[in-house]
């Protein structure tokens, strides 16, 4: 299982079903991959679906129906389609139970740092602000560290995509979840020790005598 | 409604240095043949508002190309290296606006509305130079009204009064953008005959239709 498996498998777990999930572009996407059986998920494109399925087989691909990224998707039964007012309105106004988004940083505070890095790279940041502030609950899937660098850090050095603290972070390491007292250290990877969870992460860790490890199989 | 033009005369009735709101997301829900016309014209010094810019070659993002553009207001850039290149050269000013704000804005600027109170935003960088009000302990940023010279939308019918349906994803800021310019000019898949389109069907009411852009000959 590479980073990113062990990423999307575990982000997996946190579905709930009968729940209105958005996935974010990149590595969030692969979430969708491993929804547990018996459990069903809606998932939402910020640019206006509902209940959206795989990609159509090549050639019966509709070109007015895409994900926020711009690729072919195709609208399940049940689906709905709307414009970018009833999206937001879905996303800020309560009713989007949980957004999965990539990280760039995450601080002790729990805050996210996801769509800049001045002077390299302005992207804009989409959607993410308002799935950030407006989504019950909010989960960080990235790697644990790029470049060798830890991206889970006791300040942002990266400006923040909003002031809430995220529900989870979930890498190829760890679970951690950010508290009142800190980020707890909820779970660790297979094969992985709390030790070296430690020297990745650039923030002090809270951890109980005994990590259990993520439920997700053996790493293959 | 006045009546079908060419998307040549659409582009004619657009002079330099107008704003345009364009309907789209990932060029999927834009207008391209008024894209093209405004390409061939020559059009310079454009505002365009809308979601994004595309990819080069793509939607507005063929008016990035052609240095049409002057300035953008957009969600998100990143898919665009020649904007994210005209941006840092000077040549293009950027303002990012986040995607739900950007579809409230627009809406209150169509609607008669003096503004949005939005959490998003706060304690960012989207905060700067912006009003914080209180509203009963709960804080939220004041997020102005936008308005353009030209809305510039893509549906899938149109009937010959201008109301106009649209289609799974290509709805997004289209229905939106309807009511918050000056001049609306709708290109449509399909134009159809009065009656055509149920009432219920319409998402955008002929009413607020300036011109449709008449079927390819």
């Amino acid at each position: 299982m590479d980073a990113k498996e062990i990423i999307a498998r575990r982000v997996a777990l946190e579905l709930a079903d009968g729940s209105l999930v958005n996935l974010g572009i990149g590595l969030p996407t692969l979430v969708a991959q491993y929804v547990p059986a018996g459990i069903s998920v809606a998932f939402q494109s910020e640019n206006g679906v509902i209940g959206f399925g795989a990609p159509p087989p090549e050639g019966m691909e509709d070109p007015n129906l895409t994900d926020a990224g711009g690729g072919f998707i195709s609208a399940l039964p049940g689906a709905a389609s709307f414009d970018s007012g009833m999206s937001f309105a879905l996303i800020r106004g309560g009713h989007l139970d949980m957004t999965v988004l990539g990280g760039l940083q995450v601080d002790a505070q729990g805050r996210l740092a996801n769509w800049m890095v001045p002077g390299k790279l302005v992207p804009g940041m989409g959607g993410a602000m308002d799935l950030v502030v407006g989504a019950k609950r909010v989960i960080v899937a990235m790697q644990h560290a790029a470049k060798g660098q830890p991206k889970i850090v006791e300040r942002l050095s990266l400006p923040p995509t909003a002031a809430r603290r995220v529900s989870l972070i979930v890498t190829e390491l760890a679970v951690i979840e950010p508290t009142d007292a800190g980020l707890v250290l909820r779970e660790r990877a297979p094969g992985v020790c709390v030790e070296e969870i430690v020297a990745a992460t650039g923030a002090r860790l809270i951890f109980e005598s005994e990590t259990p490890q993520m439920p997700i199989g053996a790493a293959g | 409604m006045q009546k079908a033009i060419s998307a040549a005369a659409a582009a004619a009735l657009i002079p330099d240095g107008a704003s345009l709101m364009f309907g789209g997301f990932m060029a999927v829900g834009t207008p391209e043949r008024i894209v093209d016309a405004l390409v061939a014209r020559g059009a310079r010094g454009l505002t365009i508002i809308g979601n994004d810019t595309a990819r080069p070659g793509h939607g507005v993002g063929k008016l990035i190309d052609a240095g049409c553009v002057a300035r953008v207001i957009a969600s998100h850039i990143g898919t665009n290296p020649v904007t994210q290149k005209k941006m840092i050269a000077g040549e293009i000013a950027v303002e990012l606006v986040p995607q739900g704000t950007l579809a409230e804005r627009i809406r209150t600027g169509g609607s008669g509305l003096g503004g949005v109170l939005t959490p998003t935003g706060l304690g960012t960088s989207v905060e700067e130079g912006k009003r914080v009000i209180d509203i009963d302990g709960a804080q939220f940023l004041l997020e102005m009204p936008l308005r353009a010279d030209f809305a510039l939308l893509r549906a899938h019918e149109a009937d010959y009064q201008g109301n106009l349906t649209y289609r799974l994803t290509a709805a997004n800021f289209n229905p939106l953008m309807a009511l918050a310019a000056a001049c609306v000019i709708a290109e449509a898949d399909e134009i159809v005959p009065v009656g055509v389109i149920p009432p219920d069907a319409v998402r955008t009411p002929g009413v607020l239709v300036d011109h449709l852009i008449e079927r390819p000959r």
